[in-house]
């Protein structure tokens, strides 16, 4: 199926008004979606430091709040993850705790508090199975908390080698290889070879490796996990790839590479990029557009990738972040932006 | 806070004359004046001293352009020393005082005139991500100074 040939559209399905501050981040809860009978939820965070949940009724197909996370972090909640398992979510906060929360039916009770970072929180990740949670923050370090019973959870490293404020971490999709990306222009990798919960920085992707001139805000990874997205104040995409088959199989680290740059795009800083099932690449940046690309499949000069479509005022100010929800198919975005909403938007073929 | 003041010696202009601005004098309807913005700016109160950021020429008239077109404005500032640590803090003064006053699609970029800080390139770094001006203006320390820089005509 060509995308490009299609005639391609980004439908505004619902704006979901709630938030008294700019909205950092979304997140669909991973088990909820149409095709598993259940009602999609989406999660939002804001500079308001409040979290909300949202939902889709199967009978109306509108979505409304659901409940309002708050009371707990006293700033902004810049970033929130749920587990892979949809019970948990995780808050990442600019007053420097990541909050764990339990959904008990109709209400969410935070269960778990995590301390330890000198300032603000930026980003939290799951691993794959849910055995790990990641953090990072301004003060430069990146944290890898294991899962224990009892709502337990235990610092097992604290990973100081960027040299700046840390944007944002990512579990990859299916091996317990962490990635980070920081205000120090570099994305680093972490591994632990022994599997014994020691990591330590395998790799880092920096200008000499055809990496960002400038702030990483984001990295998103594609399903099988071969290939990552990355964005940056610099402007550009950039795809990384490796030979996920060698190191599934392996023992060594297997290192990534650039693959390409998409630039001449966008003129403002790109805040996010988001790797859909089906291959579609959308971003936000801070020229208040979504943008969404698509391999170009023509294979004389390696990969490289087209502008399949370009949602100018997408919302009223910068959009700070993309997320495709997880079921497959139906091609629905959510976007978060500095004018307070949260939008949920439709790929659909021109009338 | 420092103990001793970063320059202790500051040069001061006498404050300029307002100009009276006529009908024909406005910029087109739809787009943003850049003599409006400076409006906005010039009376901000240095963080060290008791005058005016137009007073201690950190910033003319020539500190403002606009990009009508991409609705986009720029703003360079002169910090009145090469090392001046108050850099950062000038440059939250003008973004909270525009966030105030501009309609919320305007893009507002913050530099440091070319060459005249030894940390150009940091300092015009910090000023320009938004979520690190967002994170200083949560700090109450820093807001307090911050309004009080920008709020100093309304004392």
């Amino acid at each position: 199926m060509d995308l490009m040939e299609k005639n391609l559209e980004l439908v505004e399905i619902q704006k979901l008004e709630g938030h008294t501050d700019r909205v950092w981040s979304v997140a669909w809860n991973p088990v909820s979606s149409h095709a598993d009978g259940v009602s999609p939820i989406l999660a939002s965070c804001s500079g308001d430091n409040t979290v909300r949940i949202w939902e889709q009724s199967s009978l109306s197909r509108s979505w409304t709040c659901k409940t309002v996370l708050e009371e707990t972090h006293t700033r902004t909640v810049r970033s929130c993850a749920w587990s892979p398992s949809g019970e948990l979510l995780a808050t990442a906060s600019f007053d420097g705790t990541t909050g764990i929360w339990k959904n008990y039916g109709s209400d969410f009770e935070c269960i778990a508090t995590l301390e330890g970072h000198e300032n603000e929180v930026k980003s939290v990740s799951w691993n794959a199975s849910g055995s790990y949670l990641a953090t990072c923050s301004r003060d430069k370090s990146v944290w890898i908390w294991e899962v224990l019973e009892g709502n337990e959870y235990e610092c097992a490293a604290v990973l100081s080698e960027h040299t700046q404020d840390v944007k944002m971490v990512q579990w990859h999709p299916t091996m317990d290889v962490l990635f980070s990306c920081s205000y120090d222009d570099t994305i680093k990798v972490w591994w632990s070879q022994d599997c014994d919960g020691e990591f330590e920085c395998v790799q880092t992707l920096g200008e000499s490796n055809n990496g960002h001139s400038s702030t990483v805000w984001a990295i998103s990874f594609n399903a099988t996990g071969d290939k990552m997205v990355t964005c940056s104040d610099d402007r550009t995409l950039k795809i990384w790839g490796t030979d996920i088959a060698r190191m599934q199989s392996g023992e060594e680290y297997v290192p990534w590479s650039h693959l390409c740059t998409l630039s001449g795009y966008h003129d403002r800083t790109i805040y996010s990029a988001h790797w859909s099932r089906d291959d579609i690449i959308a971003s936000g940046a801070g020229d208040d557009a979504i943008r969404l690309f698509v391999d170009s499949h023509d294979s004389v000069d390696g990969l490289s990738y087209n502008l399949l479509l370009k949602k100018n005022k997408a919302h009223d100010n910068d959009v700070n972040c993309v997320q495709w929800s997880r079921g497959e198919g139906d091609r629905l975005l959510a976007s978060a932006s500095d004018d307070g909403m949260v939008k949920i938007w439709q790929v659909a073929t021109k009338p | 806070m420092t103990l001793g003041l970063i320059n202790a010696n500051p040069v001061v202009q006498a404050k300029k004359e307002r100009l009276v601005r006529t009908q024909e004098d406005q910029y087109r309807d739809d787009g943003v004046d850049p003599l409006d913005i400076y409006e906005y700016v010039r009376d901000i109160r240095d963080p060290e001293h008791p005058y005016t950021l137009e007073q201690l020429s950190v910033l003319s008239e020539e500190s403002v352009t606009v990009d009508d077109k991409l609705d986009r404005i720029l703003i360079k500032f002169t910090p009145t020393v090469q090392h001046c640590s108050m850099a950062t803090i000038i440059g939250l003064c003008l973004r909270a005082k525009l966030n105030e006053r501009l309609p919320l699609h305007y893009k507002v970029d913050i530099l440091v005139s070319p060459g005249s800080h030894a940390d150009e390139d940091s300092v015009n770094k910090q000023l320009n991500d938004k979520e690190r001006v967002a994170a200083a203006m949560e700090n109450p320390n820093l807001r307090q100074l911050v309004d009080e820089c920008i709020f100093s005509d309304e004392i």
